[in-house]
């Protein structure tokens, strides 16, 4: 077969799928940066001006979803990791029940937020909310778990600790079963604590899956907005708004078109220095393979 | 998992029991009667299933064809090509939903099965997870088939495709468990039962304002992830691997 008609061949065969992409990623990113110069309200102006963008500086509604959505992240990451990892190490010790556990942790990431959401939601209610009839019982207040501005945000992320932990773990489990036995021998005849022997063995195996985690609940943490709407909805007073959903209630609630693309910018560049980071790490991890 | 079963006991019990931990209170079904009825469950369960499937069956399709092209042909042009296909594991749909809602409008595609499941059938991890399967696959095996003239499609259907079971088979476990729970996208397109999903159901569904009582809520909530946890049950092991196998990458 000549070449020339390979080349056609190739082409035709990406077509579909390259169309598609065009059309929903590659068109809507250039799309959302032209009007976020040049739209105001829902109407796309012919003009470019930087309207939109002096409104974002003088938001301050903005100033507090950006400093919740880094706090949501700069908390849920760390924490679900580090119960992934413990929740890892303590499972992998045991033999028998592993599959029952395995499968008791899993069952959040398969579930749909918004069903999950619903039963948490009841945990937090006020008046009959599970977690304030305990506490009752120690006799103790009850607290407004998702109705008080400073504690809403971290309702918010103990669920999603809840979710993200379990799904984390499974990816260190299989992780420490990659790990050979000899290391761990070798480290017994050297009278290594089992602090030093973390520190020195399991830990650093596990750095390749870590990053991985890492990048990928980031990511997460920008990307997951579903409990939100069931929840808190962002409040209140915007207290646990995320970026992600004020993007999505400027766009489709206050009908500002305009300002969602100029949000939309701004999350992509924080994806873009996302994906930066991530093609570093990656870099690093074919060098310590 | 500790939520889960407290909804099994919030749902299979009356509603004045829901926070009273009495182990002899009468059990009843009446709560999934009520919220069967309270809600189109049959519809939305039909609406989810068929989006899912129409998903998968595009993702398949697509992602097949390009990915052979990625790993097998020579032509100009081909790591822009694919950069431009991994820019998608980053920008996913979900953040574009401004301009992609815009775009549907104007296929008039709202509130149809085809407006949810458009902006997924080209997924850059499908793409890349086949082609690195593909990759494996001895090219002897493809020329052999070439000199007995077979074509193009048929070396990839009879040759790669068989060959690429496992991978097939994860990724579209991976898929089906994004695309059920998927409900962002699903708000935006759909506005009406004729093609509203399960997710985007129940949060209509559970909101306060509409006042149902919380063992009504448990049922239908049971309802929706019933069948989901039911496969995902079944398919445990092989779902648990196919995670894995897709974050390794």
């Amino acid at each position: 077969m000549n070449n020339k008609t390979r080349q056609i061949q190739a082409w035709l065969l990406l077509l579909p799928a390259l169309c598609l992409l065009a059309a929903f990623t590659h068109y809507p990113v250039i799309r959302t940066v032209w009007r976020s110069f040049a739209g105001s309200g829902v109407r796309m102006g012919d003009a470019l001006h930087l309207d939109n963008y002096r409104y974002m500086l003088e938001d301050e509604v903005l100033l507090q979803v950006l400093s919740n959505s880094f706090w949501y992240a700069a908390i849920t990451v760390p924490v679900s990791i580090v119960l992934a990892i413990a929740m890892a190490l303590w499972v992998n010790g045991k033999i028998r029940g592993v599959g029952l556990l395995r499968l008791a942790y899993f069952t959040p990431t398969v579930l749909p937020m918004i069903s999950v959401a619903n039963i948490w939601l009841f945990f937090y209610s006020p008046e009959i909310g599970l977690l304030n009839n305990i506490l009752g019982l120690f006799g103790a207040d009850g607290v407004n778990w998702l109705g008080d501005p400073d504690i809403s945000l971290y309702s918010l992320m103990a669920m999603t600790i809840w979710k993200e932990a379990g799904f984390f773990m499974i990816f260190y489990l299989a992780a420490l079963q990659t790990i050979s036995p000899d290391l761990y021998h070798a480290a017994a005849l050297e009278n290594a604590s089992r602090f030093t022997v973390f520190r020195r063995i399991t830990f650093p195996l596990l750095m390749p899956t870590t990053l991985f985690v890492l990048v990928n609940a980031l990511l997460n943490a920008f990307k997951l907005v579903d409990h939100l709407f069931i929840l808190t909805k962002g409040g209140p007073n915007n207290s646990s708004n995320l970026l992600l959903y004020y993007i999505f209630e400027n766009a489709f609630s206050f009908f500002d078109t305009a300002y969602a693309s100029v949000l939309t910018v701004l999350l992509l560049l924080i994806l873009v220095f996302l994906a930066l980071l991530q093609f570093g790490v990656l870099e690093k991890r074919v060098h310590y393979r | 998992m500790f939520p889960l079963i407290y909804a099994i006991w919030a749902a299979i019990h009356p509603s004045e029991f829901v926070t009273r931990f009495e182990i002899f209170v009468p059990l009843t079904l009446d709560n999934f009667r009520e919220a069967w009825s309270q809600a189109p469950f049959m519809r939305y369960m039909l609406n989810t299933v068929a989006i899912t499937l129409l998903i998968l069956a595009g993702q398949l399709i697509l992602c097949t064809l390009a990915a052979y092209a990625l790993a097998r042909m020579q032509f100009a042009g081909r790591s822009l090509v694919f950069a431009l296909v991994l820019m998608q594991l980053m920008v996913v749909p979900e953040i574009l939903i401004v301009e992609n809602y815009q775009t549907l409008a104007s296929l008039k595609l709202i509130d149809t099965y085809w407006g949810v499941a458009l902006p997924y059938f080209a997924s850059a991890f499908g793409i890349f997870l086949l082609r690195q399967t593909f990759k494996t696959v001895p090219e002897d095996l493809e020329n052999a088939a070439r000199i007995e003239g077979c074509s193009l499609l048929g070396i990839i259907w009879n040759i790669y495709v068989p060959l690429a079971k496992p991978t097939y088979l994860a990724f579209s476990l991976v898929s089906i468990s994004y695309h059920w729970n998927n409900f962002l996208w699903p708000l935006v397109v759909t506005n009406t039962e004729k093609s509203r999903p399960l997710t985007v159901g129940m949060s209509i569904f559970g909101a306060p304002e509409s006042g149902v009582d919380w063992a009504i809520i448990s049922a239908g909530t049971l309802i929706s992830v019933g069948p989901l946890l039911i496969v995902f049950i079944l398919f445990q092991r092989q779902f648990v691997q196919s995670f894995m196998q897709a974050g390794i990458k």
